[in-house]
């Protein structure tokens, strides 16, 4: 098992003829992944040779379903088209859809995030601005390296892509069950806690290190949620205490506001819930195997 | 991005909310023309405001009320140069005297945790919002609101009533309501804010203050060039975003540089941790040089952060996901080179890690150009320590 993305996934690239849909459709190929088509409205009926496989592109999300029995999208149209794209996905009742996408505007990403919502929430959205879902020896959907790490019995969701690597890199001997990447920015569709109840339900993952960093208030809500929730041991991790007030720290959603949103308080919230936190990534991944040992 | 009081109600006016009526002074002379306008056109006298992206202003001296335009030219001589919480106060707004009766609070917000947008209301006004969260939760209410329904007429006005505000209010509120949702919508606002909302005397409502976020996201469909501020942003910031490098100036002595924000963040605290340790040294910057890395794009880095005068060593903190650490290193020693080709040689030693894709061939690199400043640790913790550590030694040996 894994969650969210198995070895059966069939995914299509929304923005597969572009430099960025290109370059990652043929990484994910390279790993693996079933990668059965594309869209872009305007090479419909074309194909894109990725990594030496031929892939047919779409007019339309909900053509590329009838023909190829795709079910995850990975979109990497570029900001000012992100929002209908998405949409579109919505629309087709893709079940998955991880947008890579950076830079998209929060009004655009509320709008679409209300809109799968309405649509009775038939979509799982990972992302924005997220570096997608890995469940290595599977399947790989977005930029996350496949070859730091092999399957493995670790489950992990971060808010940050270079922290995911870094944690996957040092824990490489153990492995990992998923890796999500779910963004850094201020609206973001699958949260720590939808991560943490998948976690807690499969299988496959014994241990769980979630990455936060400064900014709203995602950890505490999660430290709530694995309070009452999780009964896996979780180990945390928290970027961002030596950041100021006010000042954005390269993601858009982090930024402490006032007194709101530092990682300081996240850290108390979680050891609150016996969550124990590392306070540097090494020192996090050393937690990680105790816990594991201990189990 | 933070707007000015006097650039949120220029939006506002162009958007039809009644606001405050003023016009920006940036000298006393200014402050004194301005005020006799307003006199000769029967306003009873006018009210100065420091122009600063903080909050508590009035508090710190920063507003003041004058009754001539000699008055006013003396009290924005005051104001003009005053440090309220680190800013420095380059420009007031002169704005007329109100007739106040009551004043409201009112504003239009991201909900981060419920992934929607938030109304704010209430009929405590004039007072930080925070108190009365804290103070007085019940008088402050919050009404989410649909990113796809928006707000009407009757949304407006179920926001209005929410807050409490008297029925003398309410008419004039709920239609401000309307037209503020409207900015915060067509502006790629994340935050409207109305600080207080009055009422007047004569029974109009209107915005007497005005704070607007704007998202840095919606650039790409917004002109927020138009609101750039050269006198805030610190020196090397502004270089840095000319460059296209996502850089933020601190106060410590270890330059950092590595890729992706949470890792930089990360590498911020570890380095924080390591100097206390020697003598307290702490991060000089944040530099994210995302993915990709080219030589170019490392040294407009490594240029940008040795030129914070405050640096005394550098740690290029790199893990090579997608980024090839050989690219990386060639990034490295190309910087180094052009760098004293522009008569800038690098001083400072500069601590580097490489891990990930192509790790081994990004060190070997780096061993064989043999550049002197250039020490390589294979840890992210060892090697914040060895960067700490350099810096120590380098402040207390200067």
């Amino acid at each position: 098992m894994a969650i969210f993305l198995t070895g059966d996934s069939r995914i299509i690239v929304q923005g597969i003829t572009g430099s960025e849909g290109r370059k990652h459709g043929a990484r994910m190929i390279e790993a693996g992944t079933k990668v059965v088509g594309g869209t872009n409205p305007r090479k419909a009926g074309q194909t894109v040779d990725l990594a030496g496989q031929q892939v047919p592109v779409f007019a339309t999300v909900a053509e590329a379903m009838a023909q190829t029995g795709a079910d995850v999208s990975v979109v990497f149209v570029p900001e000012t088209g992100t929002k209908a794209a998405v949409i579109e996905a919505i629309d087709a009742r893709m079940p998955l859809v991880i947008v890579i996408t950076e830079g998209v505007p929060v009004h655009d990403t509320a709008v679409f995030w209300a809109h799968a919502e309405a649509a009775g929430n038939t979509t799982r959205i990972v992302g924005p601005n997220c570096p997608g879902v890995a469940s290595p020896g599977k399947s790989n959907a977005g930029i996350i390296p496949a070859d730091i790490t092999t399957e493995g019995r670790i489950g992990l969701v971060s808010k940050s892509g270079t922290l995911t690597y870094q944690m996957m890199y040092e824990l490489r001997d153990i492995g990992f069950s998923t890796a999500v990447g779910i963004g850094g920015d201020p609206i973001i569709g699958t949260t720590h806690i939808d991560c943490l109840r998948a976690f807690q339900e499969d299988p496959q993952t014994e241990a769980i290190v979630m990455i936060g960093e400064i900014g709203g208030d995602a950890e505490e809500r999660a430290a709530a949620f694995i309070e009452k929730n999780v009964t896996k041991p979780v180990v945390a991790y928290v970027a961002g205490f030596t950041a100021p007030e006010g000042k954005t720290m390269g993601h858009a959603g982090a930024i402490i506001s006032g007194s709101a949103g530092t990682a300081q308080a996240k850290k108390e919230a979680l050891e609150k819930v016996g969550v124990r936190v590392g306070r540097t990534p090494s020192e996090t991944a050393a937690l990680v195997r105790e816990v594991l040992q201990a189990s | 991005m933070d707007l000015f009081e006097y650039q949120a109600k220029d939006i506002f006016a162009n958007y039809g909310v009644p606001i405050q009526q003023g016009k920006v002074a940036t000298t006393p002379d200014e402050a004194r023309a301005i005020t006799a306008e307003f006199i000769a056109a029967g306003k009873p006298g006018v009210v100065i405001k420091a122009q600063v992206k903080t909050g508590g202003r009035g508090k710190a001296g920063g507003v003041k009320l004058a009754a001539t335009a000699e008055e006013a030219a003396e009290k924005a001589a005051k104001i003009l140069g005053m440090d309220i919480k680190g800013h420095t106060v380059h420009s007031v707004l002169i704005a007329e005297d109100i007739d106040i009766a009551q004043e409201y609070y009112l504003s239009f917000l991201l909900d981060r945790g419920e992934r929607t947008f938030l109304a704010m209301c209430s009929v405590e006004g004039g007072m930080e919002i925070e108190e009365v969260a804290r103070t007085n939760p019940q008088a402050l209410a919050k009404i989410p609101v649909s990113p796809l329904a928006g707000v009407d007429a009757a949304k407006a006005a179920e926001i209005i009533a929410a807050g409490g505000l008297p029925e003398e209010a309410r008419a004039g509120a709920a239609a401000l309501a309307e037209r503020m949702w409207a900015v915060f919508t067509d502006e790629d606002a994340t935050l409207v804010e109305v600080n207080p909302l009055v009422l007047t005397g004569s029974g109009e409502v209107i915005a007497l203050d005005a704070k607007v976020t704007l998202d840095d996201n919606a650039a790409f469909r917004q002109s927020l060039d138009q609101y750039a501020d050269p006198t805030a942003a610190d020196p090397l910031e502004a270089r840095a975003k000319a460059k296209h490098l996502n850089y933020v100036k601190l106060d410590g002595e270890v330059g950092i540089i590595g890729n992706g924000a949470g890792l930089v963040m990360s590498t911020l605290d570890v380095v924080a941790y390591a100097g206390e340790s020697f003598g307290g040294v702490r991060p000089a910057n944040f530099l994210d040089i995302g993915g990709g890395a080219s030589a170019e794009v490392m040294a407009n880095g490594l240029d940008i952060v040795l030129s914070d005068p405050s640096v005394r060593s550098v740690l290029v903190n790199v893990f090579g996901g997608i980024t090839a650490c050989d690219a990386v290193a060639n990034g490295i020693v190309s910087a180094i080179g052009l760098l004293a080709e522009q008569g800038s040689p690098v001083r400072h030693p500069i601590v580097v890690r490489l891990d990930g894709n192509n790790a081994a061939e990004g060190r070997a690199i780096l061993d064989n150009a043999a550049i002197p400043v250039v020490e390589q640790v294979a840890t992210m913790d060892d090697a914040a320590r060895r960067a700490a550590e350099l810096a120590a030694a380098a402040v207390t040996g200067a």
